[in-house]
Order: C-alpha cells, then structure tokens, then sequence
C-alpha cells in the first residue's frame, strides 16, 4: 500500500478507530456493542496501521507480542468468573459495585470485565493473524 | 436465583477445566522464558489430574457433582455435571497429557516452541476435560471446537508438507463432523427446547420417536466420525503417523476417546429410546471396525500407521459395548476408553523410539530390535500386546467384559445383533494378536530388514541419556500402568461397572444438576 495518502491517514484513521473500540466495548452491556466487536475493530484498527506502515512497524507499536495481549485476556476472563468463590455463588455470576459520584452513579461489574477480557482475547488473536498474513517475507523477526 | 450458596468445594467441577485454560494463557505470558515452559506445562498437568483424581474420589463417595455458570436456572445456564464417566475420563486424560508433556519436550524443535507448542497442549487438555465435565450439549460443541482447534495447531506446528497433508486430511472430515453435530443441536433444541443433558433425558421420553431417531443418526455420524468408527475413519489413517510421535501420542489418546464417550453419553444416557432404534446401524458399525481395523493392521507396512489401525480397531471395542447397551457392554465400554487412552499414549511414543533406533518407519526396514536394546523392546510388546488385549494385561479384561456382555445378551434374548457383536469383538482379539505378534516379530526378533528394504534415514545406535529419561521412562511409566491395571482390574473394572449403572439410572446426575441451579 505505497500510497501517500494512506500513508498519511492511517495512524490517525487508527486512533480514532481504537478510540471508537473502546466506546463500542463499553456500551456493549445494554446496547449493540460489547467485547468481541469491539475487539474486532481494534484489531482491524491495527490491521490498516500494519497495512499502510508495515506489520513491524505495527508490532512495534504494539510493544508486546499479540498473542501475550490474547493471553492476557483470558486470564482477566478467567479472573472476572473467579470472583464469585468470594461470594460463595457459581463461576460466573455477576457481581456489581456501584460507586456515588456526585450526581451519577457509577456502576462497575464483572460482566464489564469480562467483557474487556473477551476484548483483550480478540485483539491479541486476530492482531496475530492478521499482521502474520501481512509478512511477506516466510519467516517473521 | 439460587438461595443456597455453593460451598468452595464444588468449584472442583470447574478446575479440570480452568487449570489449563489459566495454564495456557500464563506459558503464553511467560513466552520469553523458554526453560520454564517444559517444567509449568508438566506441573499445571500433573495439578489437573489431581484435581480430577480428587473429584473421581468425591464422585465415587457422593455421586453426581454439578455447578450451574452464571447462577442461570437450568436448562437456561450451562451445567457442568461431572459422573463418574466424565470423572474418570478426565483424570486419565490428564494423566497421560502429564507423561506424554516430557518426551513431547524432548524433541520439539525450537520452533514448534516458539509457536506455542505448551499452551496449545494444555488447551488441549482443557478442551478435552470441558468435554468429560460439561452437562450441556451446546457446550460440549463448544469444548469439542476448542479442541478441534488446538489439535488443529498440534499437527501443524512442524510445518513440514507432508505435516500439513495430514492436518488438511484431518481438518477437513473434523470440521464437517462438528457442523453435523451443530446441525443435530439446531433439531434436538427445535423439539425439545432444551440442550441439557438432564433435562433432555426426562423431556426425551417424551419426544416424537421418528424426529429423535434422526437428530440421535445425525448424532451418530457426527460423533462416530469423531472417534474414527467405520466407514468415517480414513482421516485417521491418513493423518496421525504425520505429526512427531508424542503429539501423535497425544492426539490418539485423547481425540478419538472424545467422540467415543460422546456417543455413550448421548445415547446410553439422554436419549436410551434412540439407541435401542439406532441399534442396527450402531451394531454394523462397531462390527466393521471392529473387523477392519485389525485387518488393515496386518496389511500395514508403516509402523505409526499400522498402530492408527489398532486404535481403530478398539474404537469398534467401545462402539460394540455401546451397541449391546446392557449395564457390562456399557462398563466394557468405558473401562475400555480408559486402557485405550493409557496404551495408546504409550504405544506412539515408543514407536517413536523404535522408528530412532531401527532408521526405518517402514516395517519392512526394521529389525533387529531385541538385540539393540532388550529394554525398548520389551517395553515396546507389553504395549503392543495390551493393545491387542492379551492377559494379563489391561486390554483383556473390557473385552472380557464385552465379550460376556454380548454372550448374555444372546443367550437371554436370542437375539442375533448381540451373537454378531459377540463374534466380532472375539474375531477383533485374534486379527489384533495376529497383527501385533507380526508386528513385533518383524520389529523386534527378525536379525535384519528384508532384502531389498534398506532404513533410510540414521540408525541411532543408543539412546542418549536425555532420551532415555524423558522419552523411555514415561513411555515405561504408562506401560507399567498398563501391567498394572491388568494384574490388579479392580480400579478399571470397577469404575466400568458404577459407570455403567450410573448411564442407565441417570436419576443421581438429574438430581445433581438441578440442585445446583436449585428447584425448577
């Protein structure tokens, strides 16, 4: 994608992309939206980085390895259901703690960090799929 | 929502499946540190298979355990309900996941390492143990694509032509048998508006018996592929001998038991009324194997090869007790599924160093074995023989079983089918003996190869120490278990038969599930 244009465009097309990714994850609990797709845009975010810059450059950026991002994911995933045995009810369960902010209320859960987990998951997977079919070359660094 | 809070203890029921999920993620995170790989996969392993030994014990002691995700009411929120069949097939998959991990370390090269060789095992084992736990059809499909992907890394991860040859061949007929399955899902919740296991076993009772009998046929195909029964099997000869022994070992002792123990939960236990209509098809199935296993095994020239036909050829002993379906076929059955996994882990990995020390992986190029090491040798026919299920040694006694099984059944009801399966499961013993005294003749007591067969590659005069440690001595660990639980059937023939009983009097597992989401 020798292009100028693109060139030019495509970190900012990826911040405000990755910035819509996060909006998109945390509507997710009541509305269209939630972990997996916005996990899918970011990592399409970084795809268009990787395309336009060059997947080092992307992986660069990223500064860890995708698959570490994924890995840390599930474990969050995994954490977030941990969190009932504290409470004695089943894997899972949802658990809410809500915080007094002046005039909102802001609520915090376990779904929501679970769902950040799924996020994780999917950005660190298809980010390593999609910047492993952007090398040309056989072998990666 | 549930009133009772769930003790700490019940969490048991999730860890088979947590450990090695929060396993994989951490030897992900740890990428960097490649000496401590080898060493945190064994001990997350060896940590799952004492909590499904833990959980065999507490199964044993109180029946049926079960937790409900979410705190969701069942059949709305997944169950996971754990008997004594899952509860067994679970700890010997981690077992043999646990001594599989250190030959399969011992020579992986750096870049299967790289590529994630540990964490795919353990999701692996984390797929395969969801499987044994869950009480949720959906959610087995779900275990069942987690494994499909992670044995999908595992035969690739060498990217060698001929190791993607084989992955292709067994992706392929995998991924059509998990959309069958799907497909009879979409059908089973369609009529019964339900997918829990407990819940589908009174609701089927209930069920259209024409539209049962089809969605438990789709079932069939779909599982039946799954665990190699004939004729869905040639992905099995054509991919397993591809990947380096120990994966192989891993894939044959785990992947093909999945699907046998599917088919035994789904229809010996949530729709018996299907089994006993889908019982012709079942019987001719588990003949076939039973049959053509053995004898595709003595035509067979290729050592991994040949043995992916023994295996084959004890999948028809599972399928022959699933189609007798008395309370001995079905312990037959799943004492089997027990041994399978134990001798077949084994069995690959010491092909693996008789293929190093002969330079040959034809048959016809090898020879000589006793003489260059009496150890390996020996080793290497306790195994073959337990495959072929010679006593004393733990592959007799489930077809003993069976055997009894299918000559009670005739003789109390006359009834040709079980005569058949009983004929077939003793012809199965004799072809299986055949193939591996050949097997082991040509291997191991012929002085040199046949004429004209030369070994291709480098013949290893010995094994080095490395190799001896952590490639022969599991290998012998398994064997020992195989000699083992043949002198002494108690913990294998016991669990068949409470495993059994608990199939055909589901009312514990019921029980168990619904207390866990609480009174429906």
């Amino acid at each position: 994608m020798n292009s100028l244009i693109f060139r030019t465009v495509a970190p900012f097309l990826t911040a405000v992309m990755l910035a819509f990714s996060i909006f998109v994850l945390l509507r997710g609990h009541n509305e269209p939206g939630g972990g997996f797709i916005g996990g899918l845009i970011a990592a399409s975010a970084l795809a268009i980085y990787g395309m336009a810059l060059g997947p080092d450059v992307a992986r660069k950026a990223l500064r860890v390895h995708p698959l570490v991002i994924a890995a840390a994911g599930l474990l969050i995933a995994i954490l977030s259901g941990m969190m009932s045995l504290a409470y004695d009810v089943p894997f899972l369960t949802g658990l809410w703690a809500e915080f007094n902010m002046g005039r909102d209320v802001l609520t915090l859960s376990t779904p929501m960090l679970f769902d950040f987990g799924v996020y994780l998951v999917v950005v660190g997977a298809v980010a390593s799929m999609v910047l492993g079919l952007e090398d040309n070359e056989e072998e990666s660094p | 929502m549930q009133s009772l809070p769930t003790p700490p203890g019940q969490w048991l029921v999730l860890l088979p499946v947590l450990i090695p999920l929060a396993g994989a993620a951490l030897l992900l995170l740890l990428r960097q540190m490649k000496l401590l790989q080898l060493p945190l996969a064994v001990l997350i392993a060896a940590v799952t298979a004492l909590c499904d030994f833990v959980l065999v014990m507490r199964v044993a002691e109180s029946g049926p355990q079960a937790m409900t995700m979410g705190n969701w009411l069942p059949p709305f929120g997944i169950a996971f309900t754990v008997d004594a069949l899952g509860a067994g097939f679970a700890f010997a998959a981690a077992l043999v996941v646990t001594i599989v991990l250190l030959p399969l370390g011992a020579d992986a090269p750096d870049r299967a390492r790289r590529d994630g060789l540990y964490p795919q095992v353990l999701l692996l084992l984390a797929g395969v143990s969801g499987a044994f736990v869950t009480g949720d059809l959906f959610n087995l499909y779900v275990w069942f694509e987690v494994m499909l992907i992670a044995s999908f890394g595992l035969l690739a991860l060498g990217r060698q032509p001929m190791q993607l040859d084989g992955t292709v061949k067994y992706g392929f007929p995998n991924f059509m048998a998990t959309s069958i399955f799907l497909l009879a899902l979409g059908l089973l919740y369609g009529l019964m508006g339900t997918l829990n296991m407990a819940d589908l076993i009174g609701a089927s009772a209930r069920a259209d018996k024409a539209a049962l009998a089809a969605i438990a046929a789709l079932l069939l195909v779909g599982f039946g592929m799954k665990a190699a029964g004939f004729p869905l099997n040639t992905w099995l000869a054509a991919s397993y001998h591809t990947p380096p022994p120990a994966i192989a070992a891993l894939l044959a002792a785990l992947l093909t038991k999945v699907g046998a123990y599917a088919l035994i939960r789904s229809l010996a236990m949530v729709l018996p009324d299907a089994r006993v209509m889908l019982e012709p098809a079942l019987a001719v199935v588990a003949v076939a194997t039973l049959t053509l296993g053995p004898l595709a095994a003595i035509a067979e020239t290729g050592l991994r090869r040949l043995i992916g036909f023994l295996l084959i050829g004890g999948i028809g002993a599972m399928l022959a007790g699933l189609a007798l379906g008395t309370e001995q076929g079905l312990a037959g059955a799943a004492s089997y599924g027990i041994h399978a996994m134990l001798a077949l882990g084994a069995l690959y990995v010491i092909a693996g160093l008789v293929e190093k020390l002969t330079g040959a992986g034809d048959t016809r190029a090898m020879g000589g074995l006793l003489a260059m090491s009496p150890l390996i040798a020996m080793v290497f026919g306790l195994a073959l023989f337990a495959v072929a299920g010679v006593p004393p040694l733990s592959g007799f006694w489930p077809k003993f079983l069976l055997v009894t099984a299918g000559i009670d059944r005739w003789l109390a009801t006359g009834d040709m089918t079980a005569l058949a399966l009983w004929l077939a499961v003793l012809l199965n013993a004799l072809l299986s003996l055949i193939a591996v005294a050949r097997l082991f003749a040509h291997v191991a007591w012929r002085a040199a190869p046949l004429p004209g067969f030369a070994p291709q590659g480098p013949r290893q005069v010995m094994l080095t120490s490395r190799e001896e440690r952590m490639v022969l001595w599991p290998a012998a660990l398994l064997v020992m278990g195989l000699v083992g639980l043949g002198l002494w059937p108690e913990p294998i023939m016991g669990f068949g038969m409470a495993t059994a009983k608990a199939l055909l009097d589901p009312a514990a597992y019921i029980a168990a599930t619904q207390l866990a989401g609480g009174s429906p």
